[in-house]
């Protein structure tokens, strides 16, 4: 059973028991542009709750990417390296960025569901 | 984008992190001497054109000019022929008043003179890319070791006690907070062991080549050490015309090469405006600081040149950006451009060639001096004499018979008694047989 959160950022965060991967979503690849590449964190490196985990090149931007929820990087997409364009493509499935082991699953409960989310894009 | 004074929090948090008590403190290094009250100036009212011109005429005659006596002064800026035409071309208004382009396609002139500096810098480093260049070869060391920093996320940079002290100094002001900057010893002529202070926490060494003293340095074993425990290594070149003879510092295993231009294409300018040459790996190529032209296609299909990389630099990554202090040295980038162009390959072999037959004769001619001894058994076209006293003195007395007869060691390291004899002597191509012999001659008779 897995559940995935939402940021204001444009993170999104999917929750498989501990464990979580983080990504950025369409609405953000669609802001970007073309992804030309992405530097991940290295993998045992703790991320506090908002802290820096990747960052996201466009051919129109540079962008960091938050950690949604704290904890300590467990893997994270090599694909990402060699193929940039996958967050296009798959953003919220193959174009992942990292996972987490999440410290404190109790982070999850101010992020937004789906459903709030679309609210919060169409705001925008 | 809204325009975001300094406040005073802003302004306190800055000097705290720095740890200055207030502004007036980060003037401390300023003399005494230098702090003279405005009113104290004894200027004159306005006086006529003619007589403004006859003044500082005088004036400026009271200055020893490289340019107008035999010059043996190197250490870091060297005098060299520079064609006329070199200085014709960059007078073009075009090139003259132009800035760094902030809406760079449209200077396709620009780019297109950048991207073929980079080209030759690459060449000449033995480097996969090269930057837009630096504003000069010290300020490129720091950038170098900030990059090496970023990249091996370690907090230790080694500097070989070959290293330019002004170097060493200026990479100190400028990494200090983001890491430790260790100097090894000072050992004129020779080649001290730094493999073991190379550990786990070091991010790079580096090493200059030919050194402050003209010692041409083998980088392959130290690259070699570094590699091994995973440390970078960072060369540095002063005299580039050196690559003309030399093997490139990146067939020796470099990981980043950073050097001053000035050599090319530059006059001595007392001391500035010159140029940093910064050249690196291509798989290091998003942790290089400073501007990056590239080649592409437009939408015909025809040739055009672009920034590249942009999202790295400081006007689109702000704060996050991989330099917040550099700039390119366009018009001195273009000088270097020009005059290596029409050297060509082959020309500038020539003329490293003939800097070293120039440097080896006057070696041999000043050994012969008694009492006089040579300390670098290698060099380019700059070497290191132990003279029988101290050297700084024997310089002033020689500039009074209108001959300057190089760097005294203790200039550059006025805290090291070791180096208190050491002079530094560099001999280019503007250097004749003439001015070798007068040197001889009254080193000779000062000495005597």
């Amino acid at each position: 059973m897995s559940e995935t959160r939402y940021t204001e950022q444009h993170e999104w965060v999917r929750v498989e028991g501990d464990e979580g991967t983080i990504g950025i979503t369409r609405y953000a690849t669609e802001q970007l542009g073309d992804v030309v590449f992405v530097e991940l964190p290295d993998v045992g490196k703790t991320i506090a709750k908002g802290g820096q985990g990747a960052v996201v090149e466009s051919v129109k931007a540079a962008s960091e990417v938050y950690a949604p929820v704290g904890g300590t990087v467990t893997a994270v997409n090599e694909t990402l390296n060699g193929d940039p364009a996958t967050v296009n493509a798959a953003p919220e499935e193959a174009g992942w960025f990292f996972k987490l082991k999440i410290a404190d699953k109790g982070e999850l409960a101010s992020l937004m569901t789906e459903a709030k989310y679309q609210d919060y894009v169409k705001g925008l | 984008m809204r325009y975001l004074p300094l406040t005073k929090d802003d302004r306190a948090a800055m000097l705290a992190r720095i740890g200055a008590r207030d502004v007036d403190a980060l003037f401390r290094d300023v003399p005494k001497s230098a702090e003279a009250p405005l009113e104290s100036f004894d200027l004159p009212d306005a006086r006529g054109e003619l007589e403004v011109e006859r003044a500082f005429s005088a004036l400026a005659k009271r200055n020893v000019a490289a340019g107008d006596v035999p010059s043996f002064c190197g250490a870091g800026a060297y005098r060299h022929h520079v064609p006329a035409a070199v200085d014709h071309l960059i007078q073009r208004s075009e090139f003259l008043t132009s800035y760094t382009p902030y809406q760079p396609e449209i200077s396709q002139g620009t780019l297109q003179y950048l991207f073929e500096f980079q080209t030759q810098v690459a060449l000449l480093t033995g480097m996969d890319v090269a930057n837009a260049s630096l504003y000069d070869g010290s300020t490129a060391t720091a950038e170098a070791v900030l990059m090496a920093f970023r990249l091996t996320k370690r907090p230790k940079a080694i500097f070989s006690g070959g290293i330019h002290p002004h170097y060493a100094a200026t990479t100190e002001t400028i990494a200090n907070l983001h890491g430790k900057v260790v100097r090894a010893p000072v050992a004129p002529g020779r080649v001290a062991d730094l493999t073991s202070m190379i550990d786990e926490q070091t991010a790079c060494v580096i090493v200059q080549t030919p050194d402050v003293f003209g010692l041409i340095r083998d980088l392959r074993p130290i690259a070699e050490a570094a590699h091994a425990k995973g440390a970078l290594l960072i060369a540095v070149v002063t005299e580039i015309v050196s690559l003309g003879l030399i093997m490139p510092p990146g067939e020796q295993g470099a990981d980043i090469v950073a050097a001053e231009g000035q050599s090319i294409g530059n006059g001595l300018s007392f001391g500035g405006p010159y140029l940093g040459l910064f050249a690196t790996r291509e798989k290091f190529v998003r942790q290089m600081p400073g501007r990056l032209v590239g080649e592409t296609v437009d939408a015909d299909g025809r040739r055009g040149y672009v920034l590249t990389l942009s999202t790295r630099e400081q006007h689109i990554r702000r704060d996050k950006a991989t330099s917040n202090i550099c700039t390119n040295s366009g018009l001195c980038a273009l000088a270097f451009t020009i005059h290596l162009s029409l050297l060509g390959e082959g020309g500038l072999a020539k003329l490293a060639a003939a800097n070293h037959a120039r440097a080896a004769r006057l070696a041999q001619m000043l050994t012969a001096v008694k009492g006089v001894e040579l300390v670098t058994p290698q060099f380019f076209n700059e070497f290191t004499l132990r003279l029988p006293r101290p050297a700084a003195a024997v310089v002033e007395t020689l500039a009074a018979r209108g001959l300057l007869a190089g760097v005294p060691a203790s200039r550059l390291m006025p805290a090291n008694p070791d180096v208190r004899d050491f002079l530094i002597v560099a001999a280019t191509e503007t250097n004749t047989d003439e001015d070798c012999a007068a040197f001889a001659k009254a080193l000779g008779e000062v000495l005597s």
